[in-house]
């Protein structure tokens, strides 16, 4: 099977969905120019033309409401933030707007939009170019949250996204666009809401999100052997899909939940939260939900690596739930 | 300018008159606990809702404010299920998930009001920018306030849609006041429509109170925004007679409201059209009685439907497929 990069997927899916649906079209800063600054649009406006891609002054709040209200009257945007953080110049127009419209209106009216952004930290841009906006958008009503880890997860997710008739906040991981993975050709989907075992494993499930699958995967590597990790990444961040993780839970019996963000309120502890309630009595350790310190993410790479999860404190923390629990 | 057709002034007067009835009615209702949460009232501003919602097809977009009941009305006809969103029942507008701040009727183009000021301004640009796309000859409005002019939204706005010539009518209707703070007090430069030339976007200033000088004005701007001549604002100069919320107390300046008293535009475009022969004592006392059976009809049918049943209404607010 061909191999694609990660952020040659999501350019793929834009240009299907574009070719599929003439009320697609994308806007943002850069867009239309060299196929925006991280290459994701590139061969778009060469295709569709300036009508359908859409570079944008940096008017946030402007282009983004631009796209709920064309949303709203029967377009398909698909939004893109150059970076994750940029969005909160935007959030009256991403969650007042966007998010509530629909409801507010009744059902009268619909809101296809998709804002895609990337997010990441390992890069050493420092706090305002390195957050993780998951859990606050997992807190409002209104958006799915969707965070794939692969290729072939961001090419599917993001078809299903564009074809969804709610708001959609595709997170895109910027270290992982240039991961080369296998990626089949033709037309498929991966529906919003659906995890997927990454690795089965008997000892222990791993819950992780973005690039955390990636580390999870390498913990699992090394703890193999001594203790049998399952990785479940969840893909969909909200809806969630509670069944595969609890079924995974039930096999082995314990959970460690792994994402690059800080934990407080957040997805990790919301997962947590949610297995003590619904599985309580088939857990034989108490789980645990490891993240992100506390902190603004900071530049240098010394400091940046310390204060984000690396494979290492998966390995640690894996042992850790095993042995006494959280 | 040319003068306007006799069926549509009085078409005007309908609406003018219909605006402000239900608006009286509406405080009423307020006070007696029938219509709850954050009420702002119109009073004093019908001119504006009724001079542009009356230039427009029911195609084209509105998206409103916060003091959206003359918008609602004006663009949509409706005022029973107006009322009845008002009270919070499931036969509103919004089926009682919105309320006075969030009145939908998308097939007669009513986008919704907005609780933030300054919020509807890039959604009407996003009206606009799926008539172009579309190739309609379709044009959105976005209304909003003097109180509006210093969010950034307009700025960033006024900037977006003379650059990409979107089909949308700004229409900044200066009530004088931003929540309690009068414009003096917020706004260092009070020239809404030099700020907007600035920007690139063709302005003009109109009264306000004066329903036909706004919709002439309004008209006239439609017909160029179909011809794709690029977006244009509006800036009405009127006057909030009430507070500016049903929950907020107001201080205003004794002796301020009356001075704006002969600048009534209902009761200015009335005494015009009595000048002019164009209506008689006995059509305004015709016109008075049927608005008042139609608003008892509203309350009526208000008062009569179902609240929203917690039950049937879904959890999450998606959409299904």
């Amino acid at each position: 099977m061909r191999k694609i990069w990660y952020k040659t997927a999501i350019n793929e899916a834009m240009h299907e969905e574009m070719a599929r649906d003439e009320r697609v079209f994308l806007i943002g800063e850069d867009v239309d120019l060299f196929g925006g600054v991280f290459k994701i649009s590139r061969g778009l406006v060469e295709r569709f033309g300036a009508r359908r891609v859409r570079g944008t002054p940096i008017s946030e709040s402007a282009f983004v409401g631009l796209a709920a209200g064309a949303a709203m009257t029967g377009l398909r945007p698909i939004v893109e933030m150059m970076y994750i953080d940029f969005a909160l110049v935007a959030m009256d127009q991403l969650i007042n707007q966007a998010a509530s419209t629909s409801y507010m209106s009744g059902g009268r009216v619909r809101l296809p939009l998709v804002v895609r952004g990337q997010y990441g930290t390992g890069t050493s841009e420092a706090a305002q170019h390195s957050r993780n906006f998951e859990s606050w958008f997992i807190n409002t009503p209104g958006y799915k949250v969707v965070m794939p880890s692969t290729a072939y997860d961001a090419k599917g997710l993001l078809k299903s996204a564009i074809r969804d008739e709610n708001p959609v906040l595709y997170l895109e991981n910027r270290v992982l666009y240039t991961h080369k993975e296998e990626v089949p050709e033709g037309e498929w989907l991966v529906p919003l809401g659906s995890a997927e075992v990454k690795r089965a494993g008997a000892d222990i499930t791993v819950v992780a999100t973005g690039y955390a699958v990636h580390k999870a995967l390498s913990a699992a590597e090394q703890l193999a052997g001594r203790v049998d990790v399952e990785v479940l990444d969840p893909r969909t961040l909200d809806p969630l899909d509670l069944p595969a993780v609890l079924s995974s839970v039930r096999k082995t019996a314990n959970l460690l939940v792994v994402q690059e963000a800080p934990v407080q309120c957040s997805f990790a502890s919301e997962v947590v939260r949610l297995v003590v309630q619904e599985a309580f009595r088939d857990l034989e350790h108490p789980p645990l939900a490891l993240g992100a310190a506390d902190v603004p993410v900071p530049f240098s790479p010394a400091l940046e690596r310390a204060v984000i999860p690396q494979v290492e404190d998966i390995v640690a923390a894996v042992q850790r739930v095993l042995e006494k629990g959280a | 300018m040319e003068s306007i057709d006799l069926h549509i002034k009085r078409e005007l007067l309908e609406y003018l008159v219909l605006i402000r009835r239900f608006e009286e009615r509406v405080k009423v209702l307020y006070h007696q606990g029938a219509i709850m949460g954050a009420i702002h009232l119109y009073i004093g501003q019908e001119a504006v809702a009724v001079g542009v919602c009356r230039s427009l097809r029911d195609e084209d977009t509105v998206f409103s404010t916060h003091r959206g009941h003359g918008h609602a009305i004006a663009k949509s006809g409706e005022v029973e299920r107006i009322m009845a969103e008002l009270m919070g029942r499931d036969e509103g507008l919004s089926r009682g998930h919105g309320g006075s701040m969030h009145l939908f009727e998308p097939p007669k183009g009513l986008m919704g009001g907005n609780g933030i000021v300054g919020g509807g301004i890039p959604l009407s640009l996003g009206g606009a920018f799926t008539a172009q796309y579309q190739g309609s000859d379709r044009i959105s409005v976005g209304f909003f306030s003097d109180g509006a002019v210093n969010q950034g939204t307009f700025a960033e706005c006024l900037n977006l849609a003379a650059l990409w010539k979107l089909p949308v009518l700004l229409v900044c209707e200066n009530n004088q006041y931003a929540a309690t703070t009068p414009v003096e007090r917020s706004t260092a430069v009070r020239d809404v429509v030099g700020r907007a030339r600035a920007f690139g976007v063709r302005a003009e200033k109109v009264d306000g109170n004066d329903v036909e000088a706004v919709f002439q004005a309004a008209t006239a701007a439609v017909a160029a925004l179909r011809q794709s001549q690029g977006p244009r604002l509006l800036e009405c100069e009127t006057y909030r007679v009430e507070p500016h919320c049903g929950i907020i107390p107001d201080e205003r300046t004794p002796g301020e409201r009356e001075l704006w008293n002969p600048r009534d535009p209902v009761s200015l475009f009335v005494g015009r059209l009595v000048g002019e022969g164009a209506i008689s004592a006995s059509d305004l006392e015709a016109l008075e009685r049927r608005v008042r059976e139609r608003l008892d009809r509203a309350v009526e049918f208000g008062a009569r439907s179902p609240w929203p049943d917690p039950q049937v209404d879904p959890h999450r607010t998606w959409v299904l497929q």
